[in-house]
């Protein structure tokens, strides 16, 4: 009669309670480095929030009294990430669009996925050597060394595979109906993929390539020997073959400086990179759950 | 008829547009190939700038730990050596919390919408940039640290690995740094295979009166294993290319020391710290390093690639 009680002694029991337990502690250690983190940086680089921040030049580590502002890497940031979607935008989508709409799964697309996934895990350090030999040490691009534009390089090898892999995922979703129905009333194949299948996948790739610029908007590794730093301001189309700032390299070079002044420029700039790649995480997750959500209906 | 059959004639496409469908084709082949071209583009030229190290050297440059400009002579034994210590151990600390973490996201102990939410919050640490967690490490967490360093120097130094004493920066902070940063991986992907596993092997289990955790070790991680190896194997890739925040915390020192209280050196840190200013002979022993650390994880990722395929689960 009693075996058909919950009994807590039992030892099958007292071990369920004790595994629960521990998964309970693991979650609790996963989250709690994040909240840490984000409570602190929003405490600590929120506070040295002005708008002198977003105008000013920062000043050279050794003045101690004034760090000046971080405008040169704010908008030397924006322009990198801007040439690297530029690069990577097109020939990943392109190349997404092979893959998934004229590819027949043969050996060729069979590589060339394998590449992606091998290409995801280069470590991001490598495509800065990378193009620190092919562009930098050889002054290909205009007799330039370090500069804005080898950067966006750099960064544009680090976005190429998400936007594939993205764009093919997104292409695979949508139904075989809707391509049959176009090429049925005799539209083309290029046709088809432009007025039909990619508008009807937009929104999935979409979500893809905004996550990947938001990735590469904080990748330094690849900057700190390609686009080096700058502090001051960026004038004009020339200013692209120079060394140029970015927030990433202005956070890593102000963070090892021993002056307090810098270093607070630096929790300033990681206020506003994590501030604006969470939201744009978030933004995309909301937009994506309730993608999903129309879709079941 | 005859007029219907004219109809037909005449509904052909027009030569322009076949040859753009055609251009679009070629197109689309020649941007997926870039791809491969990269690929090839980054061994190759990384491997031919380092050549003139590689063939000065040869294998003794993985064993030996000088590295000094002035004489010339390099070695990148401390790197490789810090590389793999850094990247295996903070693996250790990750693969159990991660899949525990997992296992409390996809088991039903609390209500659904506070394991989305734990879920989803494990995934935006994984966007926060590195460069971001290092700062963090530099100011936040080696000051909160140091004194459990100098209780485990004091405890546990007749230990090699905790046999120096602790003084700032060191190998242990950049692998605690390095567990932050490969949680979220090791957590979404065991996510992921757990919640793979049909119902149906579950039911099965309870049925028989297995209990929870009985079903979960001998019914659901075997079937999701495979899953989970390959997510580690990723975030192992991942943790031996890591760059920004082992740099700044790590200490960045050549001296080679057993312990991991002591300042240390990565193939990656090293390549941040010195590109920028070396010349000679050094970039081609940096190209070497960088060449080392490119096998490594290409080595790890197809593997883990392969190892996906192979095991995938069938059910």
């Amino acid at each position: 009669m009693n075996s058909l009680y919950y009994q807590k002694r039992l030892s099958r029991n007292i071990g369920d309670k004790f595994f629960t337990s521990i998964s309970v502690i693991c979650a609790l250690i996963a989250i709690l480095p994040l909240i840490f983190l984000v409570t602190y940086i929003l405490y600590k680089g929120g506070s040295q929030i002005t708008p002198e921040l977003f105008t000013l030049e920062p000043n050279p580590p050794g003045d101690d009294l004034d760090a000046g502002g971080i405008n040169p890497a704010l908008i030397g940031t924006l322009i990198i990430t801007t040439i690297a979607s530029i690069i990577a935008i097109p020939v990943g989508v392109g190349g997404g669009i092979y893959l998934a709409e004229y590819s027949k799964g043969g050996a060729f697309s069979r590589f060339i996925r394998f590449g992606v996934n091998v290409l995801a895990g280069v470590p991001s350090i490598i495509a800065g050597v990378f193009i620190y030999a092919l562009i930098v040490s050889t002054k290909i691009l205009f007799g330039s060394m370090y500069s804005g534009l080898a950067g966006g390089m750099a960064l544009s090898i680090l976005m190429l595979p998400t936007v594939i892999k993205t764009t093919d995922e997104g292409l695979k979703l949508v139904p075989n109906e809707l391509r049959y129905a176009s090429l049925g009333v005799g539209a083309s194949m290029y046709t088809t993929i432009l007025k039909v299948t990619l508008p009807s996948a937009f929104r999935s790739i979409a979500t893809g390539v905004v996550l990947g610029i938001a990735r590469a908007a904080g990748e330094t590794a690849p900057l700190i020997f390609t686009a080096l730093f700058s502090y001051y301001y960026i004038t004009g189309f020339g200013d692209l073959f120079y060394e140029m700032g970015s927030l990433a390299v202005l956070i890593y070079n102000f963070a090892l400086e021993p002056y307090d002044a810098q270093n607070k420029l630096a929790w300033a700039a990681s206020f506003i990179l994590v501030l604006s790649i969470l939201s744009v995480n978030i933004f995309s997750r909301i937009l994506a759950a309730f993608t999903e959500k129309t879709k079941r209906v | 008829m005859e007029e219907k059959l004219t109809l037909f004639k005449n509904r052909k496409r027009f030569g322009i547009e076949k040859n753009i469908d055609i251009i679009f084709k070629n197109t689309a082949l020649v941007l997926s190939s870039f791809v491969a071209i990269i690929l090839l583009g980054i061994i190759l030229v990384v491997f031919f700038q380092s050549f003139e190290s590689f063939s000065r050297y040869g294998l003794k440059f993985l064993v030996t730990s000088e590295w000094n400009p002035v004489k010339d002579e390099y070695g990148a034994f401390t790197a490789i050596y810090g590389t793999l210590v850094t990247s295996f151990l903070s693996l250790l600390i990750t693969i159990p919390l991660g899949v525990g973490t997992a296992i409390f996201i996809t088991e039903d102990f609390v209500p659904k919408v506070v394991r989305e939410i734990i879920g989803s919050f494990v995934e935006l640490l994984a966007a926060i940039p590195s460069v971001v967690l290092g700062l963090w490490a530099i100011f936040v967490m080696e000051p909160f640290l140091r004194a459990f360093f100098v209780f485990l120097h004091n405890f546990f130094g007749w230990i090699p690995l905790f046999s120096t004493e602790p003084t700032g920066r060191n190998s242990l902070l950049a692998i605690f740094i390095l567990v932050v940063m490969l949680l979220p991986i090791v957590t979404s992907i065991a996510r992921d295979s757990l919640n793979q596993v049909p119902k149906k092997l579950r039911n099965a289990a309870y049925g028989i009166g297995a209990s929870r955790w009985k079903t979960i070790f001998s019914v659901i991680l075997p079937a999701a294993l495979s899953g989970i190896m390959a997510g580690v194997l990723l975030a192992l890739g991942r943790a031996m290319g890591e760059t920004m925040a082992v740099t700044m915390i790590i200490g960045n020192s050549n001296a080679f020391s057993w312990s991991l209280l002591s300042p240390g050196y990565t193939i990656s840190s090293m390549l941040a710290n010195q590109f920028g200013e070396a010349d000679g002979s050094q970039v081609s022993s940096l190209f070497y390093a960088a060449f080392v650390l490119m096998i490594l994880s290409l080595v790890v990722n197809i593997f883990a690639q392969w190892l996906v395929k192979k095991f995938s689960l069938k059910y």
